[in-house]
């Protein structure tokens, strides 16, 4: 027991790698055996990292669960995970989002399962690595060995465009990742650590960096999230993924995926150059505010649900990037609250999406019309949770985005305003899809005679819904773990604001001189 | 007169061993029937084990041999392990193909064993007249085995094309060599460095000696512009012999690389620092660019081949112990990676190499799972993704290109290593995301063969996820140069 809580991390990590290892020795046709190991694998993988929540204790600062091992001699490259009130949420998610991957292709992929389920506990090791890992080059190894899975996941198990957007995917994701080793080597080359909470420290020592250093490696690292967020203009690659993965694979990509982005920001690019985060904060700001406002006006007029859906993405992590670079309190909780609501609001719209392809083999809105007549049960859970991804108050999403506004609004007024246009047009593109799909008479014949939910998709949303009411009425104990993280990032940036106002006083004094 | 000692002999153990062996193995030749010949390749293979063990024995008495024209060093015997395994992959994964494609002779083996010794003398000489003997032995052994298929007019325009070109290259290189003793008055390499740190001054001659030496190597290295030959060569060639030669000429030709630029003419600094620099760039950019048009598995990896050369070029100019211990790593590397790949597309070729095109590997990866995913791996670490030894081989590469404040060519490097990802799924991309089943599923992939995959799909992920045992030897091998 006290190995396992001293490794609990280890644990969550490789536990999943475990589960694919078994299922790479189980024969191709026991189908059903490999969806259980995949189920009992991930579930106990949430189990674990419930627990590592509840143990979470929210009144001490600094990381927790560290586990420390060397593995590179030269360059000192070390196995150092860790977790704070930001990480823990993530790997919290990921490990919530997997289970119901499993479950939501439990039917629907019936094409090479074995390899399906392998992929995904293989991308569920990588994940929470990204997540847990406090030494850039081993953060690095996850975040680039998990476009591997996620690359077959979409490229094999896709709809028609699969190859090309899953290409399209690893090669934006790459792009990014590769000039952000570039910084990570070059803040080695400063610091001779890979460490990262060595690197925070050395940072604030000396004045290692020069302004105009410190904003090349801030847009080395910032791309690189940006990419993966994915913040206006690197948005291109995502509808194409969404679109083209299977159920399970938008699910992941949505949930987990574009968290890694706002993750890295939070993280990385904040406490390592403060400064140029907030010499770049206007600039951010703006493009997110863009990203919320196209993101939704472009989802408004699809015709495909899940193209709709994507989009809807765009905006969400737009409402994100704009909390995080408010710099207070209010933005940055509301933004991490907000990650993990947009992967379970959104990660629900996909599945839901996902079971109406299932049953009609299309996703084109012009197709259905009237479905709560033969569905009841399915739009009853669609209507919840697409009121949770509008931000219905009482439910999850309204935590997070009143917490962005009102931590937006307090970096600048006119920002508050234009994200709560956002809003407004999230209800417009979700409540008018709602009335198309659902409300009315029964407009295409092939859909009056539609199974509604069986037992496991009523699981599974059942499963949603509850989590999307507790954390929108009871959010404090996920405030509260947040909090001394928060704190020491808001702190960082607090210290380095100092002395960007003194340096510029500094220069105007010797001007005047 | 030199006198012989038995120390002068110990220090040239494993090229004397393969020596004997490349004699012995055509002098049995006459006595095996036809059908037999196929033991010379084991006992070529017994050769290259016995040499192993003579350069342990090296190893214990490291030191200069023949009056300072050969030294038996760190950085010699690391290159030495190195080819010798690349001699053994090769020999493992040819004695089928040979049989296969009716070309069973002898000469063969031999003529690989005798590229090794060539190989071994440009690493370990600190002699240029040496040096170039080395090249020219393992040259003109290579331009052989390039015509292998004396039947395949492929094969014989690859051999013809490669002796050419590679002539006047060596021939460069020789010119350049009798510059320096003309300016010089020496060709040891030690001496040269003496001499040369006592002038500052670096003549016009001088430079143009330099600048000589450097093409006949950029040839052999096939960096940009004195690629042309590369793809034409890798092509024709029998898939084996590519393996051979995209991995052992090459690591051959960065020793020199080393050890003359880095070593004997360290003073030439900013010279050969911006022709090295500006080489690195062209061959890495043009390497990708030219691979992403191919739809034929060799010529798409011989692209690749340069590409990864130009990658090398940049620890090369990084230079220092940091660049010359990455070289090191990332030749090790690409070794194991490359030898893997071609010798795996030999064998799914099929007779004849028929099924070279990207498009014949549909659907393999469902009909042949595990040699698929080999290849994959290959294919995978040669782009460089985490927890194969590609990866790791590149970081290193790019920590010395940094710390030497290299920022631009890293980043450039990195680039193009994006670039690079797009052409090696394509393989991918045919062997699991396409339906279908062509005849590449129906190769038979002989034992040896199969020794050979998992020898680098382990030696891969060994050095992607423990790396210190070799980044320990590549540094310690790179102590005995400034």
């Amino acid at each position: 027991m006290s190995w396992l809580l001293s490794h609990l991390l280890s644990v969550l990590i490789f536990l999943p790698l475990a589960g694919a290892a078994v299922i790479a020795f189980l024969r191709r046709g026991s189908e059903h055996l490999i969806r259980w190991v995949a189920l009992f694998s991930s579930l106990l993988t949430f189990a674990f990292a419930l627990g590592a929540f509840v143990g979470f204790s929210s009144t001490r600062t600094g990381m927790q669960f560290v586990e420390f091992y060397p593995w590179m001699v030269l360059p000192p490259v070390n196995y150092h995970v860790g977790v704070d009130g930001l990480s823990i949420m993530l790997i919290l998610l990921t490990a919530f989002l997997t289970p119901l991957a499993v479950l939501t292709s439990w039917v629907s992929i019936t094409h090479r399962v074995k390899e399906f389920f392998l992929f995904l506990l293989a991308l569920e090791t990588g994940m929470i690595g990204v997540f847990a890992a406090l030494d850039l080059i081993l953060f690095f190894l996850f975040w680039e060995a998990m476009l591997i899975p996620m690359y077959f996941l979409i490229a094999v198990w896709g709809h028609e465009r699969r190859v090309y957007a899953a290409v399209k995917f690893i090669l934006f994701t790459m792009a990014g990742s590769a000039l952000m080793l570039v910084g990570i080597l070059y803040l080695y080359n400063l610091t001779g650590t890979f460490d990262f909470p060595t690197i925070l420290n050395h940072l604030d020592d000396a004045r290692l960096l020069s302004a105009q250093a410190e904003r090349w490696l801030f847009l080395a690292f910032f791309v690189a999230f940006a990419i993966k967020v994915p913040l206006f203009p690197f948005h291109t690659w995502l509808p194409d993924a969404h679109v083209e993965a299977p159920t399970a694979g938008s699910v992941i990509l949505a949930g987990v995926l574009l968290k890694m982005g706002t993750y890295g920001l939070l993280r990385f690019c904040l406490p390592l150059f403060p400064q140029a985060s907030q010499a770049f904060a206007p600039l951010i700001s703006v493009l997110a505010i863009v990203g919320i406002l196209y993101g939704a006006l472009v989802a408004m007029v699809q015709p495909d649900l899940k193209k709709l859906v994507a989009y809807s993405s765009v905006a969400h992590l737009g409402f994100v990037v704009l909390g995080i670079f408010a710099f207070n309190v209010n933005g940055i909780e509301g933004a991490i609250y907000q990650m993990f609501n947009h992967g379970v609001s959104t990660g629900a719209l996909f599945i839901l999406v996902g079971m109406l392809y299932d049953r009609r083999h299309t996703r084109l809105i012009s197709e259905f019309g009237g479905l709560a007549t033969p569905l009841p049960v399915y739009s009853t859970f669609f209507m919840i949770v697409a009121l949770s991804s509008l931000g219905l108050p009482m439910l999850n999403g309204f935590v997070g985005e009143f917490l962005i506004i009102v931590g937006a609004y307090r970096a600048r007024a006119l920002y508050a305003a234009l994200a709560a246009v956002g809003v407004v047009l999230a209800a417009v593109y979700l409540l008018w899809m709602y009335q198309r799909v659902f409300l009315g008479k029964v407009t295409n014949e092939k859909n009056l005679r539609l199974p509604d939910c069986d037992w496991r998709e009523k699981t599974i949303l059942a499963v949603i819904v509850a989590v999307i009411l507790a954390m929108g009425v009871y959010p404090k104990p996920f405030l509260s773990r947040m909090d001394r993280s928060v704190a020491s990032v808001l702190q960082r940036l607090e210290k380095n604001r100092v002395l960007v106002t003194s340096t510029v006083s500094d220069r105007q004094a010797e001007r005047a001189r | 007169m030199i006198t012989v000692q038995t120390a002068d002999l110990i220090r040239l153990l494993p090229e004397l061993v393969l020596t004997g062996f490349a004699i012995l193995v055509m002098l049995f030749e006459p006595f095996l029937p036809t059908g037999r010949r196929r033991l010379l390749g084991w006992f070529a293979l017994v050769g290259v084990f016995g040499a192993g063990v003579a350069a342990v024995w090296t190893s214990l008495a490291p030191g200069l041999a023949f009056g300072g024209a050969v030294a038996a060093d760190r950085f010699s015997l690391f290159f030495i392990y190195l080819f010798l395994l690349v001699a053994a992959l090769t020999l493992l994964g040819s004695m089928d193909y040979l049989n296969r494609d009716n070309i069973q002779h002898g000469e063969f083996y031999a003529l690989v064993l005798l590229a090794t010794v060539g190989m071994c003398f440009m690493a370990a000489s600190t002699e240029l007249i040496l040096i170039f003997l080395g090249l020219e032995i393992s040259s003109l052994s290579t331009y052989i085995l390039a015509g292998f298929k004396r039947h395949d007019p492929l094969s014989n325009e690859a051999s013809l094309k490669y002796f050419l070109l590679g002539s006047f290259a060596t021939a460069f290189f020789l010119y350049g060599i009798a510059f320096v003793y003309g300016l010089m008055g020496t060709t040891n390499l030690l001496v040269l460095s003496e001499r040369l740190s006592q002038s500052s001054h670096w003549s016009g001659l001088a430079r143009v000696a330099l600048v000589m030496m450097f093409v006949g190597l950029a040839f052999k290295l096939s960096t940009v512009p004195f690629q042309v030959w590369t793809p034409d060569v890798y092509q024709g060639a029998p898939a084996p012999v590519t393996a051979f030669l995209s991995t052992g000429p090459k690591a051959a030709a960065f020793a020199i690389l080393l050890r003359v630029f880095l070593g004997g003419l360290a003073s030439a600094g900013p010279l050969s620092f911006w022709v090295i620099w500006v080489s690195a760039a062209l061959t890495m950019c043009l390497g990708n660019l030219a691979a992403l048009w191919q739809s034929n598995v060799k010529r798409m990896l011989a692209y690749s081949s340069i590409a990864h050369a130009g990658y090398v070029l940049v620890g090369v100019a990084a230079g220092g112990p940091e660049g010359t211990s990455s070289v090191l790593y990332y030749l090790a590397a690409y070794s194991l990676m490359n030898v893997g790949a071609f010798v795996l597309i030999a064998y799914l070729a099929g007779t004849g190499e028929r099924w070279m095109q990207i498009d014949d590997y549909t659907g393999l990866g469902y009909e042949r799972p595990g040699i698929a995913a080999c290849l994959a791996v290959f294919l995978l670490s040669l782009a460089g993704i985490p927890t194969t030894a590609g990866f790791l081989a590149k970081f290193y590469l790019f920590r010395a290109a940094i710390h030497s404040h290299l920022i631009g060519l890293t980043v450039l490097a990195v680039l193009n290593s994006v670039v690079s990802v797009y052409y090696y799924l394509r393989p991918v991309v045919a062997m699991y995301m396409r339906e279908g089943k062509t005849e590449a599923s129906n190769a038979i992939v002989p034992w040896a063969v199969r020794a050979v995959l998992a020898v680098t799909v382990v030696g891969i992920f060994y050095l992607g996820l423990y790396p210190n045992l070799l980044a320990g030897l590549a540094s310690l091998a790179a102590s005995p140069l400034p």
